[in-house]
């Protein structure tokens, strides 16, 4: 069983999905998911080990050879991706019962994890396949699955801003697969390994880089890099909780991965970034992401689309770490890229535990929760103080790092642009503090604690931002080593 | 001569701007998808035009003659996309329903009215 794992790793998970769906009672679908769900942290963890042990692993899929079966290829850095989306998943789905019990109608409660769990599948596909146009099928799936899961939220809102992603994620993909037929036409293969080597040959075509541009743009998309971001914060505010802290944590990370095995192990650094000059596009935008979309954070009077703008600030952060396309640089994106993940999961979760018992995120309803709601709103501030990037959280090594590969670039304005984004988020999670702890709460208007099936998920998040806040040894160890092998030797 | 040689792909790209068009432009949400299947379609022409090798006939293993083939690959490929293609039409179009029901328009303009309004 254990040689099959990278295939068990996707192929359980698809098959939950029906499952959940045919069983119909809400209880029983959500331990169906959860079994999915915890069984691909398992598959995550045994991989990663695996990997760190013994260096790359090759799949063949059916037993088809490399070249024209369909390869699954785990090194370094997709293993950590794995990791980062099962353990999301593996948190998500147990603080999604009570969550979910409460904002979906009865019926919809089973169909709701079938699309969970097929996102999942989507998500875990995309990270561990070696082969382009399984890429895109993965893709689609997560999305597709993304869209049906956002309209299920209680607003009406949330119908049209599904719809708003399902456009805009539908031409990235649809952008994605040009790129892929492009690629395809010149070097006859859709394996990773074997187009890395066929490409050089024909680099210098018209059609490649033009496959490029196509690819630079649906990634963008996906990823939502300013200004290609606009699907993204109505989807996060009007999503059902448990939904925005899984997507945020995982989709736009998962987007990210695809755009760093694209552009470093299938095109090369060189190609991406000397010949290219990706580096032109991609630093100014994720420093505008950085700059703009605090600012706008700031202004915002509805707690999730704050942490929503938030999101697309911080994707700057990690784009303008790969930007940098040297070792530091793409450890501190890969790194942050972990890191965000933890903090925007339990932000968001701190937000679900305030709709269980408020019913709203508004910043006006939200007067006084310090004292009624004391352990969420004490999840809240430590996860604002990892997003901040204050030491001891998550959140500081990334900026750390960020920070460090910038000045060793010799770019110290880019480490002042990172300094003043934090500045920013000192603003924006400091409005929240304000109004939980130093406003008076609406007078006969009683707000009990958030159930214990949503804090203790909320606070195992939390805590492991504090944990490899203190403890960053195999993160940043895995982060390097992913980057080293991304960059190859030569840089 | 070569303009005209390529015809297939300026039928991909005449399509592809006439859907992504159509997405930009309209504000109607069905019109929308519509746009969005005809930019999408456009990519099967692409990939089909791709494997099409003149005078290649249908891969098929025939015993003992030399006979050139059409890649059935891309063929493959964009039989995939299709089926992604028909799911996203269909959940766009489950969408739009919802919509309708909930707003009472399918128009994008009237839905941002009735939203600011709120």
């Amino acid at each position: 069983m254990s040689a099959h794992l990278p295939a068990l790793l996707v192929v359980v998970p698809l098959l939950s999905a029906p499952l959940a769906a045919l069983v119909r009672r809400p209880r029983a679908a959500w331990a169906v998911a959860l079994g999915a769900a915890w069984w691909s942290l398992y598959a995550a963890v045994r991989l990663l080990h695996r990997v760190l042990a013994t260096g790359t692993i090759s799949y063949a899929m059916g037993s088809w050879a490399a070249p024209w079966g369909i390869e699954y290829r785990i090194d370094a850095v997709n293993a950590f991706v794995i990791l980062i989306v099962s353990s999301i998943a593996a948190v998500v789905v147990p603080y999604a019962r009570a969550s979910v019990e409460q904002e979906l109608e009865h019926e919809r409660i089973a169909l709701f994890y079938a699309a969970l769990i097929l996102c999942l599948t989507g998500l875990l596909g995309i990270s561990v396949t070696g082969d382009v146009f399984n890429v895109y099928v993965f893709l689609e799936i997560s999305s597709l699955s993304a869209y049906a899961l956002i309209s299920m939220g209680q607003d009406r809102r949330a119908l049209t801003s599904a719809y708003q992603y399902l456009i805009m994620g539908s031409v990235g993909a649809t952008f994605i697969v040009i790129g892929i037929g492009l690629m395809y036409v010149m070097t006859g293969t859709l394996n990773m390994a074997d187009l890395a080597e066929r490409l050089s040959a024909v680099a210098s075509t018209k059609t490649i880089p033009v496959a490029f541009a196509f690819l630079t743009v649906g990634f963008s998309l996906k990823l939502a890099l300013f200004p290609l971001h606009l699907w993204l914060p109505n989807a996060y505010t009007y999503a059902p909780s448990a939904v925005s802290s899984f997507i945020a944590s995982t989709a736009t990370k998962v987007a990210v991965y695809m755009m760093l095995r694209f552009f470093f192990t299938v095109f090369g650094a060189v190609f991406a970034f000397d010949v290219m000059r990706l580096d032109w596009i991609l630093m100014p935008l994720a420093i505008l992401a950085i700059v703009s979309m605090s600012l706008v954070a700031i202004y915002q009077a509805n707690v999730k689309r704050l942490l929503a703008y938030s999101s697309v600030a911080q994707i700057g952060y990690i784009i303008l770490g790969i930007s940098l396309a040297s070792v530091a640089g793409v450890s501190a994106g890969i790194l942050h890229l972990f890191n965000h993940a933890l903090i925007k999961g339990s932000l968001f979760m701190a937000m679900g535990c305030v709709m269980y018992r408020v019913g709203s995120v508004k910043m006006e309803d939200m007067a006084g929760l310090g004292r009624s709601m004391p352990w969420t709103m004490a999840a809240f501030v430590v996860g604002g103080l990892s997003l901040i990037g204050v030491p001891l959280t998550v959140g500081f090594i990334s900026k750390w790092y960020l920070v460090t590969a910038a000045l060793a670039r010799g770019l110290w304005p880019v480490a002042i642009v990172v300094l003043a984004g934090s500045l920013l988020a000192v603003v924006y999670v400091w409005k929240v503090v304000e109004v939980a702890y130093f406003r008076p709460p609406a007078p006969d208007v009683h707000i009990r604690e958030a159930p214990l099936s949503l804090l203790v998920p909320t606070w195992a998040l939390v805590l492991a931002n504090l944990y490899f806040g203190i403890n960053a040894k195999l993160t940043t160890g895995v982060a390097t080593q992913a980057a080293q092998l991304l960059l190859g030797a030569g840089r | 001569m070569r303009v005209l040689g390529l015809y297939n792909y300026w039928v991909v790209v005449v399509l592809m701007m006439i859907g992504f068009y159509i997405l930009i432009a309209r504000g109607n949400l069905v019109k929308k998808l519509v746009g969005l299947s005809i930019f999408q379609t456009s990519v099967g022409i692409l990939y089909i035009s791709m494997g099409k090798i003149l005078g290649g006939t249908a891969p098929i293993l025939t015993e003992g003659r030399d006979v050139v083939y059409t890649n059935p690959i891309p063929h493959v490929l964009i039989l995939t996309a299709i089926v992604v293609g028909v799911a996203t039409t269909a959940v766009g179009l489950a969408l739009v329903v919802r919509i309708n029901e909930a707003y009472g328009t399918v128009e994008e303009d009237d839905i941002h009215r009735q939203d600011e309004a709120h």
